[in-house]
């Protein structure tokens, strides 16, 4: 699933589908960091406990992204990335 | 194959097709949805490990909280019924070959490591336990990353509200 993500990351140029991918990549993170708490350490917490963190970082994380996909949707008027280039050399 | 084996299978399956068709449909729309149902199986998953809390966080978080505020900016953005082009072939042949080696070497990775068979004995991970360890500062405490999260959180937040009002004083686009 990560990779999948990854390739998604690279493939898509609608910002919006890149949060999505990036949504992938850090759930099957997540998948991992339970699937080691649970068959090689099941007599501690840290994976589980890092789990949660990852949960509310990504929900954190999504809505600063939010805000700054509104805020380019305003000033460029569409989410392509090819568009928002004014920067660029 | 036993029912465990079955389930987890069922579990592994679904959230496959459904990345895939996350990162492959043409319709925003459709690729939020099947983010969705990514979402409610992993939390599946995590049902079936006996993580009660975690799935139940990751149900009311992700599936509740983050697609909901995808969906909500996908309408506020973008046209609806506008498919994608495909996208150029070098971005294709990137993104596509980029995942199936990695792929190739994290799975022959996983595979040829001989993980320890020496099980120790699980502790209770219920809600109780969690709560303790959640705001106790001796050994194996997380009083401290509790913290810290709820300050990046509380930094998240004002970001985001920042970056988002709307500023009379920056120049509009359109002519006034």
């Amino acid at each position: 699933m990560f990779f999948t993500g990854v390739a998604g990351f690279i493939i898509r140029r609608n910002l919006i589908t890149i949060l999505m991918s990036v949504e992938l990549m850090l759930n099957a993170v997540n998948i991992n960091f339970v699937a080691f708490n649970r068959y090689l350490f099941p007599d501690q917490m840290q994976g589980h406990f890092f789990s949660l963190f990852i949960v509310a970082i990504a929900a954190a994380e999504a809505a600063v992204a939010i805000a700054l996909i509104i805020n380019i949707y305003r000033r460029f008027n569409s989410i392509e990335v090819d568009h928002v280039d004014e920067m660029k050399y | 194959m036993s029912l465990q084996q079955l389930m987890f299978s069922l579990f592994a399956v679904m959230i496959m097709v459904f990345s895939i068709l996350t990162i492959t449909s043409r319709r925003i729309l459709r690729a939020a949805t099947f983010l969705l149902f990514v979402l409610i199986s992993t939390a599946g998953l995590y049902f079936w490990l006996n993580y009660e809390f975690l799935a139940g966080v990751q149900v009311a978080l992700y599936a509740g909280g983050i697609v909901v505020i995808i969906i909500f900016s996908i309408l506020l953005t973008h046209h609806i019924n506008h498919r994608f082009e495909k996208p150029g072939l070098g971005n294709l042949i990137a993104g596509i070959g980029v995942g199936v080696l990695g792929a190739v070497i994290s799975i022959s990775t996983i595979l040829t490591y001989n993980f320890s068979t020496k099980t120790p004995e699980p502790i209770v991970n219920d809600v109780k336990a969690i709560g303790n360890q959640l705001v106790s500062t001796g050994h194996n405490g997380y009083a401290l990353p509790f913290e810290v999260i709820s300050i990046l959180l509380l930094a998240a937040l004002i970001g985001a509200i920042v970056v988002a009002k709307k500023s009379d004083t920056e120049p509009e686009t359109e002519s006034k």
